[in-house]
């Protein structure tokens, strides 16, 4: 089944490609949108509280953060070399990039489950379950609360990808993608990069002092 | 204003498009004004609506087709572009206009007088609650007097309610864990309906209260004998009975009050707001810090604090008047007082509104105390000339520093909520002074510096500025 | 929406879309962007008179100062349902999701939308939002109001999470509609059709999804931890734990205000199809209309503040929200002139769709002009929660969104099932819904003026009378709607055969057959001319375009 297939609406592939295209950076638009309004409240609450914010970030552990950064920033790597390989028709090659792209996303996950996991060790945890000894504010409660919501919605998204990125390895496999027309490779390796350019952000200011 | 048919003419216009329009009675110094820019806003709109309606019916009537349309017409004009930039620069002309009038308006709605007299305004799922300055409180109904403007500071224990007067034209909401502002000048005595305006839940129509203007010897009277008996305001309590005799103004309670909401408030006490301001600020811990009878500590002694303005450690200086003082309260860090370390946590949810009100209420109390000395020298005096403007420091040879009582009697600390200097240690302060840790043990902290401390820091030297 | 296939006869050439396919699975499995408008225009209309039962109900429970038919928590749970369903279970989707979704790729000589599947699943997602929301409300509602305001949001009694959860679906098909809509009209425009010559409906559909792609997901994501405040007590927006309930403030008046162009300015669109068509002549500014509507979808952005001129926001920010507020108005103006200065030299024939437009045009002047009432900042002090708002915002989504459905529903409805109505029933009801509404909401201005609060379940006596007026008011509105859907129901049936282009407009949907087949058009057409193009007849306009 190597030959895509034409919508009916088109009258080649060339501009059903462009059209999937300009979709998905439209679509791209809205998701950040939806983290906007996520950071402005970050941004409120942390003009509200900067002395806690401050402090919050410091209790972070950078070394998790860091580390995930790295990770999705592989990642992103593997992608676009899943593109290449497509581009070149090189089936195998782009389906293990892709395979490489799943497995560092659950990399990342697993690093995120650690974190959290120390996070309810100390107490650092949103909303009426806060009870962290070291930094026993309201400032203190509204960063992690701040926190949780954040990273939790970005690791929802990640997980999104994930399953995103497999089905297309298991497409790349089956040769689904060629030279000609693999657009749809193309829209999972943009949502592949938003989700990894969110982290950047998140990173700045969730653990960057 | 000195021939009579002219204003009257003026009344009776004015006269007409209030009942044309439905509006209730003028009450307020502002109203009539308000009210002016309504009517020029509302004939406008009616006037502006009818000509393009009329306008597009006497097109239709002119143009409509005879007979069988033609299957193609020609020479339709289009609106050169020229004209329709005149329309619209002429209507954004009028609307900016109406802005202006409707903002210079707004502005002074908003900005009190400042021999305003103030009110508290606590609200509450369903029920307004009043606390005057000289210490009495009263439900559902707001006593004030004619001739003098009245501010409000509202505020809210649970949710978002809204303060409205329609015969004085403002609304403002009272916002749970913050204070507003709101103020008006009544006419005339009279009774006026008050309304809240945001929705608050199922009580949200009943909760009304109603405010009486008293003629100002009327409204003297009025504050004698809350004082003596002690009892002001209740609904459908006692009290009302000499009240009504009151300037012969009709103290019938507010209209359609729901009874479940008055059995849940029953009669208002006599409350000195600034006793339970000393006992609130004991019980959060203010004391800990703060002195009242001017003497220095960890933070500003409140003596004669009050209005006075305040050096600020980012530079400029503020007044400490109700909003920079409850600002100070629930987001201490925004303006700190130069010259003192940045360690008061915030009492944002700590403190009640009424605690916040009474705590106000103390400090205001303390406004005419002597012996608030200058802040400490600040921080990094050098590189910090806030510290200049604002009061001038007293001499430097000023002797009573050591030598003054140590601060306020104080009553043991109750540590509850967040212990608020328990974060950091305690700073040390310029004089020989008893400090509390957060364990509530009592020792002596020897003077930083023999001179005692003028040119000292009186904070940690390890202490981030801001 | 019963299929009314068997009653169209059997037409000579491509059959049409409602004959191509019969069986109700061929409706439900359905990629066609005309099925799939249809059926969002049935379920729309649904939720329309829903939500109508509602606002009678509450009418009528206003008629007494005290309790009439219904106790203070139900009449609190029914402004909300009534606001819930009205907003975004009607006017949010109402014209972009049933004539957008019909007309956009006909009018932009398209195949179908760009991405079909996506349209479907759209329409799913809009089924289990409104699914999920009726089933919140059955299961005991909420009594916020539409609003959510924080922090009675986190302290009612009643469950908001279902309702909220189901808003949120809602804005996810919000979302689905408005990239297809973009991609549509930036990919699958016809040879010839630039954006200088679009049909103005596409301007309005357009800059709708822009509103809908930018603004949406920011209540999403409001609502969602209004949500989970109210689920989990974190306390994002209670002032008990440090947050703050006008920041919430802040965020939903970020997406409502801009959701208020949402909701008009397809109704703009659909009246500067409607004025051309029966006036017969071009539009007196295109450009102007173009760019008014490219301005109100920016402009509108920057003007959420003047919803909380009273919650203590500082005098300059009130400043500056009012002046973009006048801004914003000038655009709208803008487009008043236009519709009016095309009626001048036409040949003018009036019928049902211009009766609606008559009505739209005095009430949605006087709505937008109250509007600029209301953004003068000391006027607004005044009236600012009380019915003066209540009937604003009526004037200009009944008077002017609703008005501008049911021209539209009479104006295509020819197109969409190939039948005409009564004209005489059709303009008799154009004229019973202005009257009604006129009667129902110019009273809650004068209600507004004496103080009286919205939400308001029980009233001092004084404002009876006025109640009064404006409960009888609502039944006759109510009324009429019932008879205008009845005559088109009717008409469905056995209403006379309409030719292709009953009202010989020049616009580009109307060079199709109706209804249209399948694939629109058999040929791709060349568009190289503007649709208000009267100084052609039709049949050169056909031979132009090349589907003659």
């Amino acid at each position: 089944m190597s030959e895509p297939a034409l919508g009916e609406q088109f009258h080649d592939l060339e501009r059903q490609a462009a059209t999937l295209r300009f979709g998905m950076w439209i679509f791209l638009v809205s998701e950040i949108l939806l983290f906007a309004a996520l950071f402005t409240l970050y941004a409120a609450y942390r003009t509200m509280f900067s002395e806690d914010f401050r402090e919050g970030v410091l209790h972070n552990t950078f070394a998790y953060g860091t580390a995930n950064l790295f990770i999705l920033l592989t990642s992103s790597l593997t992608a676009s070399l899943a593109l290449y390989g497509a581009r070149r028709d090189r089936r195998r090659w782009t389906g293990l990039m892709l395979v490489a792209t799943a497995a560092l996303g659950l990399a990342f996950i697993a690093v995120k489950l650690t974190e959290y996991g120390k996070h309810v060790e100390e107490g650092s945890t949103p909303g009426p379950w806060y009870h962290y000894a070291e930094l026993p504010t309201f400032g203190g409660n509204r960063f992690f609360t701040m926190y949780w919501g954040m990273t939790g919605f970005h690791v929802l998204h990640l997980a999104a990808g994930v399953l995103v990125v497999s089905w297309m390895a298991v497409r790349a496999f089956k040769g689904h993608y060629t030279a000609r027309y693999h657009v749809k490779l193309e829209m999972g390796t943009l949502y592949w990069s938003l989700v990894d350019l969110m982290w950047i952000f998140l990173w700045t200011i969730l653990y960057l002092s | 204003m000195n021939s009579a048919p002219g204003p009257s003419r003026e009344m009776a216009v004015n006269e007409l498009f209030r009942r044309v329009l439905f509006l209730p009675p003028q009450s307020s110094t502002m109203a009539p004004e308000i009210d002016h820019l309504h009517y020029f806003v509302i004939s406008t709109t009616m006037a502006g609506a009818a000509a393009v309606g009329l306008l597009a019916i006497y097109w239709v009537v002119k143009y409509r087709a005879r007979g069988s349309l033609p299957s193609r017409t020609e020479g339709a004009p289009t609106t050169p572009a020229w004209f329709e930039l005149m329309l619209a620069g002429g209507l954004l002309s009028l609307f900016c206009v109406w802005w202006f009038i409707g903002y210079m308006q707004y502005v002074r709605l908003r900005v009190p007088p400042a021999n305003a007299l103030d009110v508290y305004v606590s609200a509450k799922q369903w029920m307004w609650k009043f606390a005057y300055p000289d210490g009495q409180s009263s439900i559902a109904s707001l006593y004030i007097p004619t001739a003098r403007p009245v501010r409000l500071l509202l505020t809210s224990r649970d949710v978002i309610h809204s303060f409205f007067v329609p015969d004085f034209r403002i609304k403002q909401d009272a916002l749970p864990g913050r204070y507003t502002t709101a103020w008006f000048e009544v006419k005339e005595p009279g009774t006026h309906q008050v309304l809240c305006a945001e929705y608050c839940g199922t009580g949200h129509s009943v909760m009304r209260a109603q405010v009486v203007a008293l003629d100002p010897s009327d409204y003297a009277r009025w504050l004698a004998a809350g004082n003596s008996t002690g009892v002001v305001g209740g609904l459908g309590e006692e009290p009302r009975a000499p009240l009504a005799q009151v300037g012969g103004v009709a103290l019938a309670g507010p209209p359609d009050v729901d009874p479940a909401s008055e059995e849940e408030f029953p009669a208002a006490h006599l409350v000195d707001l600034v006793r339970v301001g000393t006992e609130a600020a004991a019980q959060q811990g203010c004391l800990r810090c703060h002195t009242l009878d001017g003497a220095p500590h960890i933070g500003p002694s409140w003596a004669g604090l009050y209005l006075d303005r305040v050096p600020l450690a980012g530079g400029g200086t503020a007044v400490a008047d109700e909003a920079y003082l409850t600002e100070s309260m629930m987001d201490p860090l925004a303006k700190i007082h130069a010259g003192y370390a940045p360690v008061m946590p915030s009492y944002h949810g700590l403190l009640s509104p009424a605690e916040t009100a009474a705590i106000l209420e103390l400090i205001k109390s303390l406004r005419d105390v002597p012996g608030r000395t200058s802040p400490p020298a600040p921080v990094r005096a050098a590189t910090s000339p806030a510290g200049a403007i604002g009061r001038p420091y007293p001499p430097a040879e000023e002797p009573p520093l050591v030598a003054a009582p140590t601060h306020a009697p104080m009553p043991p600390p109750v540590e509850q909520g967040l212990p608020p200097p328990g974060l950091q240690p305690n700073p040390l302060p310029a004089g020989p002074i008893e400090a509390r840790g957060p364990e509530g043990a009592r020792h002596v902290v020897p003077s930083a510096s023999a001179d005692g401390g003028r040119s000292q820091s009186p904070s940690h030297p390890e202490e981030p500025t801001p | 929406m019963t299929a009314p296939a068997e009653a169209v006869p059997a037409p000579l050439e491509a059959p049409s879309y409602l004959q191509v396919e019969s069986g109700l699975w061929s409706w439900l499995n359905t990629r066609d962007h005309k099925r799939i408008g249809v059926m969002f225009l049935a379920t729309v209309t649904g939720m329309f008179l829903i939500g109508g039962c509602f606002a009678l109900a509450l009418r009528t429970e206003l008629l007494t100062p005290n309790r009439t038919i219904m106790d203070a928590t139900t009449y609190d749970r029914m402004f909300t349902l009534h606001g819930v369903t009205m907003v975004w279970l009607f006017l949010v989707p109402s014209i972009p999701t049933s004539f957008g979704n019909f007309l956009l790729p006909i009018q932009l000589g398209a195949r179908d939308l760009a991405f079909p599947k996506l349209n479907l699943m759209s329409f799913y997602t809009f089924v289990l939002g409104a699914a999920i929301t009726f089933g919140g409300m059955i299961a005991g509602g909420t009594d916020t109001g539409w609003t959510f305001y924080a922090p009675y949001a986190d302290a009612t009694p009643t469950d908001v999470v279902p309702v909220v959860i189901g808003i949120f679906t809602l804005g996810m098909s919000s979302i689905f509609s408005g990239v297809n809509f973009i991609a549509t009209t930036h990919l699958m425009r016809a040879r010839g059709l630039g954006w200088s010559n679009l049909p103005l409906f596409v301007w309005t559909i357009y800059g709708t999804s822009v509103i809908m792609v930018l603004a949406t997901p920011v209540l999403g994501m409001a609502l969602a931890l209004v949500g989970l405040d109210h689920a989990l007590h974190l306390g994002i927006f209670n002032p008990a734990v440090g947050g703050d309930p006008v920041l919430f403030q802040h965020i939903f008046w970020f997406y409502s205000h801009p959701a208020v162009y949402i909701m008009i300015l397809p109704a703009m669109g659909v009246v500067i199809e409607v004025v051309p068509t029966f006036a017969h002549r071009r539009v007196s500014s295109y450009v102007a209309v173009a760019v008014s509507t490219v301005g109100i979808a920016f402009v509108g952005f920057l003007t959420w503040g003047h919803h909380m001129f009273v919650s203590g926001m500082s005098t300059f920010d009130a400043g500056v929200f009012g002046i973009m507020s006048m801004f914003v108005a000038i655009f709208s103006a803008i487009k008043v002139f236009t519709w009016v200065g095309t009626l001048y030299r036409g040949h003018i024939q009036v019928r049902t769709p211009l009766v609606y437009f008559f009505g739209f045009l005095f009430l949605f002047v006087f709505g937008g002009m109250t509007g600029v009432a209301l953004a003068t900042q000391a006027l607004d002090v005044h009236w600012t929660d009380t019915y003066f708002v209540v009937a604003h915002f009526h004037f200009i989504m009944v008077g002017g969104s609703v008005t501008a459905f049911l021209a539209a529903l009479h104006y295509w409805f020819p197109k969409m099932f190939g039948r005409l109505y009564d004209e005489r029933v059709g303009m008799l009801s154009a004229t019973a819904v202005f009257i009604g509404f006129v009667l129902t909401f110019l009273t809650q201005f004068l209600l507004g003026n004496m103080g009286m609060p919205r939400r308001y379940y029980s009233y001092p006596p004084r404002f009876q009378f006025l109640h009064v007026l404006s409960t009888g008011g609502a039944w006759l509105l109510g009324g009429a709607v019932l008879l205008a859907l009845g005559n088109l129901l009717v008409a469905l049936r056995w209403g006379e055969k309409a030719p292709p282009n009953p009202w010989h407009s020049r616009g580009f949907e109307w060079l199709v057959s109706s209804p249209p087949p399948k694939h629109n058009f058999s040929t791709t057409p060349r568009l190289d001319f503007s649709p208000y193009d009267y100084s052609m007849t039709e049949e050169e306009a056909r031979e132009r375009a090349g589907v003659g």
